[in-house]
């Protein structure tokens, strides 16, 4: 990346203005370099890190850029599984982790006020010191930061029965492109006062604004859970077994599905007692009061079993619980052990297209001759099927940018979505026309020019560049 | 093109995801992705592919504690340890290093540690580095006092002083037919400063039924010269200890100290690429066990109340690199009177990491900082180490805290000795 002379003069103006500690401005090779990337593909370094801890630095530095037209890309902890933080064309990195000192509970109000970079499990830990619960639960959620979880609108197995973090915000604070600071939604979860701004952020990759406060919804805490394992022999019927449970109104606070090659790839790996002749298995959770899941777990043992299931097994503990979980916690260290590279796609198609999208899969496995399992949230549809490689193999990689095209068409002729949690970034760019269309991707296109009309805020994501492909190779 | 010498390879296991981060203390008290874990997965592929120097790459290696608990939050397996011991060896052959990094090397390695003739110089070296006022050792090396390590100026106010350890003898008679044999490592810094220890364990196993050789020609684990990036010096002692106890048929291979133990363990790794000693380093490693581990599986009797509360650290080298975890609580457990109390953080490092709290005292000190508040609220009167870094650096984050009055500091072996002996 060449040195480009605009954010020179924007780190000296900054610095002249004697705002942000010099500690918190990163400028050598090794720091910067340390910002070049996320969880997923793609290397570039940016010109200079700055590590804000309040919102008029933020502002002062947007205003700046804004003028200066240096790119600014915000970053949480950079777990990003598309490329969202990437500082594709340098400029500035906003390191949000830095700044956490706000996280407050009004248990009265039942919300939370939060700084961007709070951890994202910190929060539910916080709310439950007062019985209550921040349901939006990405796997990522230990090391996650609630900006990155808004920008990116995280979700995870809870989302079935709670929703995603959208369904949790109440209200923002940003700042939008032009350095103006700007509160959005509020503290009531009635709001209808003009356009719903704040879901229009949420989401929104840090393309629109730069969040820098956000308050939470919380629940009520669930008194009791009780987790099932369920094996089958067919998938299609794990598939009905799904819809029967859901039509029976009983709707689990998780439902997740593993299929055989995850199976097999766990066992291999450390074996955990499972039979690896089985199609899928299903690992189901119901949460609510004590006696009414008692009942419940009963409902979902018979649906299963009437619906093809090999075996239901009911966890007695916590312990024989937090057992079953950990067949589905080993699947990613599992699948990494025979090839390093791993291509986590999150295609999500409605719940009754599930076994139709799992007997795609297994045809592009096939034709692609590639190493493919498929894990994930069953309950909404949201697949993870995993690619294993190895970057270095630069035939193969062809044939999983291939692969990875073929499955983004699948969801979408199935009427599903290329993303259900994981967010568009550089990865799923170029494919974004082939789900919204021509005209809708204009429309979207509208709204960020009128939002960031200089194109500041993490450009080069979501929208494709002209001819823009796939390209997991080579950085 | 690629630095081969650097673990290239391996760095292509991180998958980036960053489950490490939250693990790490530097990441949490240095502030920055630099020094993190997969921050330096990354930097040390960028050096091996030369887009970064290896000065760029110097800090966050020097700034690594190794205290690999990275390794233990990683789903995916990443050799952290061969990535670190890569970076170190290279480093020290390709970037200069200052003159404080001499000076303590100098004190450390030739004066205090052994390099020919282990144990006695071991011994030897701490006794002058007692004796002497440490201003004197600075002149008369030639450093001036402003490049005296902080570091060694606190630290001289803790340390035990040195004893004259006792020789330790083997069992006379020849082990019972059915007894579990064991030869016992002493550990060089373990053995002159912390040598009534190593008494109180051997009498410990003696009482277990244990049958104990304390094997001649032992030397210095390497443990510390690895930290400073010089294997072939770790080489050289890992092939005189193997050779020494290879001499016996021994059931374990027993010390008494995190940090030693996890280097003994290590040996078939420092040795993988020397066939002629892979498979005896492979053997040797095998047989190594913490104390812990025996006690915990022999039946001792627990005779005295040891009435205290007491938190305990476990070392690092001990968890995420031996991997023993359960063995010291078992025997915690076991003890009469002692009220164990958990603490947060309490897988968090020290600091004290080899000589990390000498090289880089205001780096280690930050650590301990972030650590002791979380010992202070368990209101402990006791913090049980298993290693005597973790030892000192716990007795001086006592210090910095003000509380030398109210919290001791004993290793495990003192306090079962306490109950047992
Ligand atoms: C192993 C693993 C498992 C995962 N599991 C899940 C899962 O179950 N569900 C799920 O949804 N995701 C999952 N993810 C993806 C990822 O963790 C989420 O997208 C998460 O929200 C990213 O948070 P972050 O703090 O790391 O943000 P980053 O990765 O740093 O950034 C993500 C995006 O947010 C923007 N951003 C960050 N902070 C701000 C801010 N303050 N204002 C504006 N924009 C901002 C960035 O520009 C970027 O576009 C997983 C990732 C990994 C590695
Ligand atoms: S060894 Fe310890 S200090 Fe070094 S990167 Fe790993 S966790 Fe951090
Ligand atoms: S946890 Fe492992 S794979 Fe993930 S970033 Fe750290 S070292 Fe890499």
């Amino acid at each position: 990346m060449n040195e480009n002379s605009n954010t020179t003069e924007l780190v000296q103006r900054l610095r002249a203005k004697q705002l942000i500690n010099e500690s918190r401005i990163l400028t050598s090779l090794s720091d910067r370099a340390s910002y070049a990337y996320d969880a997923s593909f793609g290397h570039h370094i940016p010109e200079v890190v700055i590590q804000p801890t309040a919102t008029n630095e933020v502002s002062e530095i947007i205003t700046l850029a804004n003028e200066l037209h240096v790119p600014i890309y915000p970053r949480g902890q950079g777990t990003s599984l598309s490329g969202g933080p990437i500082p594709v064309y340098g400029g500035v990195v906003l390191d949000f982790s830095q700044w956490d000192d706000r996280l407050e509970i009004y248990p009265d109000d039942m919300i939370a006020v939060v700084s961007p970079g709070v951890i994202t499990s910190h929060i539910d830990e916080a709310a439950k010191a007062y019985s209550m619960m921040y349901p939006p639960d990405p796997s990522s959620m230990n090391v996650s930061t609630i900006g990155g979880n808004l920008a990116e609108n995280a979700g995870g197995p809870r989302g079935l029965k709670y929703g995603v973090t959208k369904d949790y915000v109440l209200g923002l604070e940003i700042v939008t492109a032009n350095g103006d600071i700007i509160r959005t939604g509020g503290q009531t979860v009635k709001n209808v006062t003009g356009y719903d701004l704040t879901k229009l952020i949420v989401g929104s990759e840090g393309t629109l604004a730069v969040i820098t406060e956000a308050t939470l919804k919380l629940v009520p805490r669930p008194k009791a859970h009780k987790t099932m394992l369920v094996l089958f022999d067919d998938l299609i019927d794990s598939g009905k077994a799904i819809s029967a449970i859901l039509r029976e109104g009983i709707t689990p606070s998780k439902l997740e599905i593993m299929d055989q090659a995850s199976i097999k790839a766990v066992e291999a790996y450390q074996p955990t007692g499972l039979p690896i002749d089985v199609e899928a298995l299903l690992l189901i959770e119901i949460d609510g009061h004590p006696l009414a899941i008692e009942e419940e777990a009963e409902e979902v043992q018979e649906c299963c079993l009437k619906n093809g299931a090999r075996e239901v097994q009911i966890a007695k503990s916590a312990e024989e619980a937090s057992k079953f979980w950990q067949a589905r916690k080993l699947v990613s260290p599992a699948i990494v052990q025979v090839k390093p590279t791993k291509i986590s796609e999150d295609a999500t198609v409605p719940r009754s297209k599930i076994p139709e999208m799992f007997r795609i899969l297994k045809e592009i496995k096939d034709a692609n001759n590639i190493d493919l399992v498929v894990f994930g949230h069953a309950g909404d549809g949201n697949l993870h099927p995993n690619i294993i490689a190895d970057v270095r193999d630069e035939e193969e990689m062809k044939r999983v940018e291939k692969a990875v095209g073929e499955i983004f068409e699948a969801a979408i002729a199935l009427g599903g979505t290329l993303s259900g949690e994981h967010g568009i970034g550089t990865m799923k760019a170029p494919f974004m026309e082939m789900e919204l269309g021509t005209k809708g991707l204009a429309l979207m296109k509208t709204v960020k020019e009128s939002f960031d009309p200089n194109n500041i805020l993490n450009p080069g994501k979501i929208f494709p560049e002209k001819g823009q492909k796939l390209v997991l190779r080579d950085g | 093109m690629v630095d081969k010498r650097l673990a290239y390879k391996e760095t292509f296991d991180c998958v980036q995801c960053g489950y490490c981060l939250p693990a790490c203390p530097t990441y949490q008290t240095m502030n920055k992705e630099t020094h993190s874990p997969r921050g330096r997965i990354n930097l040390v592929k960028m050096a091996a592919e030369g887009k970064i120097s290896y000065d760029d790459l110097k800090e966050p290696i020097d700034m690594c504690l190794g205290c690999r608990a990275c390794e233990t939050a990683c789903p995916t397996n990443v050799q952290y340890g061969s990535i670190l011991e890569s970076a170190k060896e290279v480093l020290r052959d390709e970037t200069k290093r200052s003159k404080r990094e001499q000076f303590i090397e100098h004190a450390l390695f030739e004066k205090l540690l052994p390099h020919s003739s282990m144990l006695s110089i071991a011994k030897f070296g701490l006794f002058s580095y007692q004796r002497l006022p440490l201003q004197f050792v600075a002149r008369k090396t030639g450093v001036l006092k402003a490049v005296l390590p902080k570091g060694m100026v606190a630290f001289e106010s803790i340390l035990p002083k040195a004893e004259r350890s006792k020789e330790k003898k083997s069992n006379d008679e020849d082990a019972p037919p059915g007894t579990v044999k064991v030869a016992y490592f002493l550990g060089c810094l373990m053995d002159t400063m912390f040598s009534t220890i190593n008494d109180q364990a051997i009498q410990l196993l003696r009482k277990a039924g244990v049958h104990v050789t304390v094997v001649k020609d032992q030397s210095c684990c390497g443990a510390l010269q690895s930290h400073g990036g010089d294997f072939k010096t770790a080489r050289q002692l890992a092939k005189k200890n193997i050779e020494a106890f290879e001499n016996g048929s021994f059931d374990y291979i027993v010390s008494s100290i995190g940090g030693c133990g996890a280097m003994l363990v290590e040996y078939d790794h420092l040795l993988k690429d020397e066939p002629a000693w892979k498979e005896r380093a492979e053997r040797f490693a095998k047989k190594h066990a913490d104390i812990s581990i025996v006690l915990a599986q022999s039946e001792l009797t627990y005779n005295h109340h040891v009435n205290h509360t007491a938190v305990y650290q476990p070392s690092c080298h001990m968890t995420h690199v031996q991997k023993n975890v359960d063995a010291p609580f078992e025997l915690i457990a076991k003890v009469p009177g002692l009220n164990y109390v958990p603490m947060d953080k309490q897988d968090l490092c020290c600091g004290s990491a080899g000589i990390y709290n000498i090289v880089n005292y205001e780096a280690s000190m930050d650590i301990l900082d972030y650590k002791m508040p979380a010992v202070v609220s368990a209101k402990p009167d006791l913090i049980i180490t298993t290693n005597p870094g973790c030892h000192l650096q716990m007795k001086m984050g006592v210090e910095r805290e003000g509380l030398s009055h109210q919290i001791q500091v004993k290793h495990l072996v003192e306090v079962i000795a306490e109950s047992c002996l």
